[in-house]
């Protein structure tokens, strides 16, 4: 499928069924998706991702918050730490500042990035922290029963929503480049192959990194709205969705059924966290600025 | 092990309580620290925020305490020594990533200069009303250390305790301060580096393949690892087996749980942290700890002046609590009385651990000052009645 699989030295066992199985916790499947779900998708993206990137998997580690996406972190076979829901950002801003060479990416849920967790993706972002994040979108709170999320379009029937959801949902791409993310995407799981290759960017560039992956909840979000299974979501996504690189952020809201806009949207250098740190003392302290040493040298 | 001598301010000093426990941070090794402010907490970080650049280590001012109490986590698998600091709101925050420092068993240190509450309370005066918060505040059952200096010079001592407790029994340990301690201004001694021990973290020296994050030792406690290093851990806050898998069972529950708990045996009894006084021949016996035992020291001078034989048990480490050294009192004496800066907390184990063989009385007071030591004595007069 890509040539740069078989130049990687990750050894792929003779009897695995799918390449990807060196990157995932064996010993814990079956997983507890559902069939059609679109979570899965993404992951599989993702090891494809790690994999072109030829990261070095000893130095990547995965942080997820809680819901059905918050489940990832614990099938990666990374350094792996499912936190508490909405917390995955600032855990991983501790990871990443007491240990910089880890390359630390935040997988998690609308609900959990941008509900509960929404203020610490802004701060990230403003601080343009050094982390990768990749939210799947169901465009609800898939975990609890299906009830509204922040994202939630207008008019869709949710769990707390009976009548349908009135209040304005959230344009994910463009409060991220709002707040100040060097790198901006959105793909669905219909777009298996540009979603890799964005997952692969971010894991090359610096800086706060988000990627949006609209993805299917065919047990909750699509069966209550009558919008088929997961295989007619993908007919869906392909009809719907437009790429438009470099489009402005504010035209890409969603709608229930209207246009998707999918492409990458912003792709900016920022100075980092560390940069900016280094640079203001450095000016205030010169010669007497110790630069972090964080991991407890003695111990 | 002793102290890393870059972060050791070695010397006598004039300190406040949070600068004394900012310099204990320091000493113990503590190279991250993230927090929110807070009256009357934040004076520990902003002495941080200053020396850390230093020294070589981060401060990050978060945008809330959700987010500082969990970033200390993340830092601390990254391979830091870290703790955050608040006060009463900010404390209330900080519950659910206390049962997550618990649930995982994540080594870092919690500071809490106590004010009055409820809610916003009394940002700028003292109280002692967070001992129950700081023990069974979080969700579900697990167990913590709390610990309670009484002068700025304990802030310091008692705050590398903290850091090295933490490592050993790998749990969140609360210094559980008071605005007036926080606040006082005293000497502070500061050894050199190689006379303060610090302990390390438990790294394992197992390989990957024969490596499981929670398989406890005979001490009950697992050995760590940090990110990075190839182990391709997991860590979650969900019940877990000894690999660290979720396990959603009743038998893993019960076994995780309780060893939550267990692990810190020790230090319920033999290792109990007191300072003790005239107990020997004592009738009456002042249970108190951080700011009320000072004040409960005058008290005590002006009993025995009337002939009452009054004896002193301060709580250093008020949690897990001394049960068994109060119930051997209990057997010997007439009666506790027990000053807090509450309507009533620690009181109860004392009266639980006295299990009705002496009186148990409480002196309290709802904060915003201290007691008159007249009120405490008054008690021990009435005890000894
Ligand atoms: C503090 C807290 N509040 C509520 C919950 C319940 N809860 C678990 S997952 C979830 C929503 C998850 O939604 P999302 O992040 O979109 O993930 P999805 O399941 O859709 O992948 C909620 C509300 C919780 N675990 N913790
Ligand atoms: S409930 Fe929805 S999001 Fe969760 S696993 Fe099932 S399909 Fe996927
Ligand atoms: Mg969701």
């Amino acid at each position: 499928m890509n040539e740069t699989t078989l130049e990687v030295p990750y050894e792929i066992p003779v009897d695995a069924h799918n390449p990807v199985e060196p990157f995932l916790r064996m010993d814990r499947m079956p997983h507890i998706w559902c069939p059609g779900c679109g979570i899965g998708t993404t992951v599989n993206c993702f090891t494809r991702a790690l994999l072109d990137s030829k990261a070095d998997l000893d130095k990547v580690a995965i942080v997820s918050g809680i819901g059905c996406t918050g489940r990832v972190a614990g099938y990666a076979s990374l350094d792996s730490f499912h936190t508490t829901h909405g917390r995955a950002i600032p855990f991983a801003t501790g990871l990443k500042l007491a240990n910089p060479e880890l390359q630390v990416v935040v997988y998690s849920g609308d609900g959990d990035l941008f509900a509960i967790g929404g203020n610490h993706f802004i701060h990230a972002a403003r601080r343009n922290m050094d982390l990768k994040v990749i939210c799947v979108n169901n465009l609800t709170y898939a975990m609890t029963g299906g009830q509204t999320a922040p994202t939630t379009p207008s008019h869709v029937i949710s769990a707390t929503s009976p009548y349908g959801v009135f209040e304005p949902a959230f344009n994910l791409v463009a409060l991220a480049e709002a707040a100040g993310a060097s790198y901006v995407a959105r793909w669905t799981t219909y777009h298996v192959k540009q979603l890799a290759r964005s997952m692969e960017e971010v894991l090359k560039k610096k800086g706060f990194c988000f990627i949006e992956v609209l993805s299917p909840c065919p047990t909750l979000y699509q069966r209550r709205n009558k919008m088929g299974d997961g295989l007619d979501t993908m007919k869906f996504y392909k009809q719907a969705s437009k790429v438009r690189h470099g489009a402005p952020t504010s035209e890409c809201a969603l709608t229930k059924s209207g246009e998707i806009v999918v492409g990458k949207f912003v792709d900016r250098d920022r100075p980092g966290y560390f940069e900016l740190l280094n640079a203001q003392m450095t000016e205030t302290l010169g010669e007497r600025y110790a630069e972090p040493e964080v991991v407890c040298g003695n111990c | 092990m002793h102290a890393d001598p870059k972060g050791v301010l070695t010397g006598v000093h004039f300190l406040d309580g949070d600068h004394a426990c900012c310099e204990g941070t320091l000493a113990a090794g503590a190279r991250f620290s993230a927090g929110y402010p807070i009256t009357p907490s934040t004076e520990v970080v902003e002495r941080f925020a200053s020396r850390i650049p230093t020294v070589g280590g981060i401060f990050i001012q978060m945008e809330d305490e959700l987010a500082a109490s969990i970033a200390i986590q993340g830092a601390v698998w990254g391979g830091a020594k870290a703790f955050t600091v608040t006060s009463g709101p900010g404390f209330s925050l900080m519950m659910e990533h206390l049962g997550y420092a618990a649930m995982t068993e994540t080594p870092c240190v919690f500071v809490n200069v106590q004010r009055g509450g409820p809610s916003t309370g009394l940002p700028t005066l003292p109280a002692q009303a967070d001992m129950m918060q700081a023990r069974w505040g979080s969700h579900g059952d697990y167990g913590i250390i709390a610990l309670c200096p009484n002068s700025p010079q304990e802030c310091f001592d008692l705050t590398v305790t903290a850091f090295n407790l933490a490592e050993e029994f790998r749990v969140p340990v609360m210094m559980m301060l008071d605005e007036c301690v926080g606040h006082m201004t005293e000497k502070v001694v500061i050894p050199e580096a190689e006379r303060i021990q610090v302990t390390p973290r438990r790294y394992t020296k197992r390989q990957p393949a024969d490596f499981r994050l929670y398989e406890p030792l005979a001490d009950q406690v697992p050995d760590m690892v940090r990110a990075g290093e190839g182990y391709r851990f997991h860590v979650t806050g969900l019940t877990h087996d000894d690999r660290g898998y979720p396990s959603m069972n009743v038998e893993t529950q019960d076994r995780h749980v309780r060893r939550l708990q267990d692990k810190l045996k020790p230090l319920a009894n033999g290792r109990a942290l007191s300072e003790t006084e005239n107990l020997e021949d004592a009738e009456v016996v002042v249970v108190s700890y951080g700011i009320t035992s000072r004040v409960a020291q005058r008290a005590l001078q002006l009993a025995r002046q009337q002939g009452i034989r009054a004896g002193k048990f301060r709580l250093i480490s008020a949690w897990p609590f001394p049960e068994a050294r109060i119930a051997e009192l209990a057997g010997r004496v007439k009666a506790f009385v027990v000053p807090e800066l509450n309507l009533g907390q620690m009181v109860h184990e004392v009266a639980r651990a006295a299990a009705g063989k002496a009186k148990v009385m409480p002196v309290t007071h709802a904060g915003g000052g201290v007691h008159p030591p007249e009120t405490i004595l008054n008690a021990i007069v009435e005890a000894v009645r």
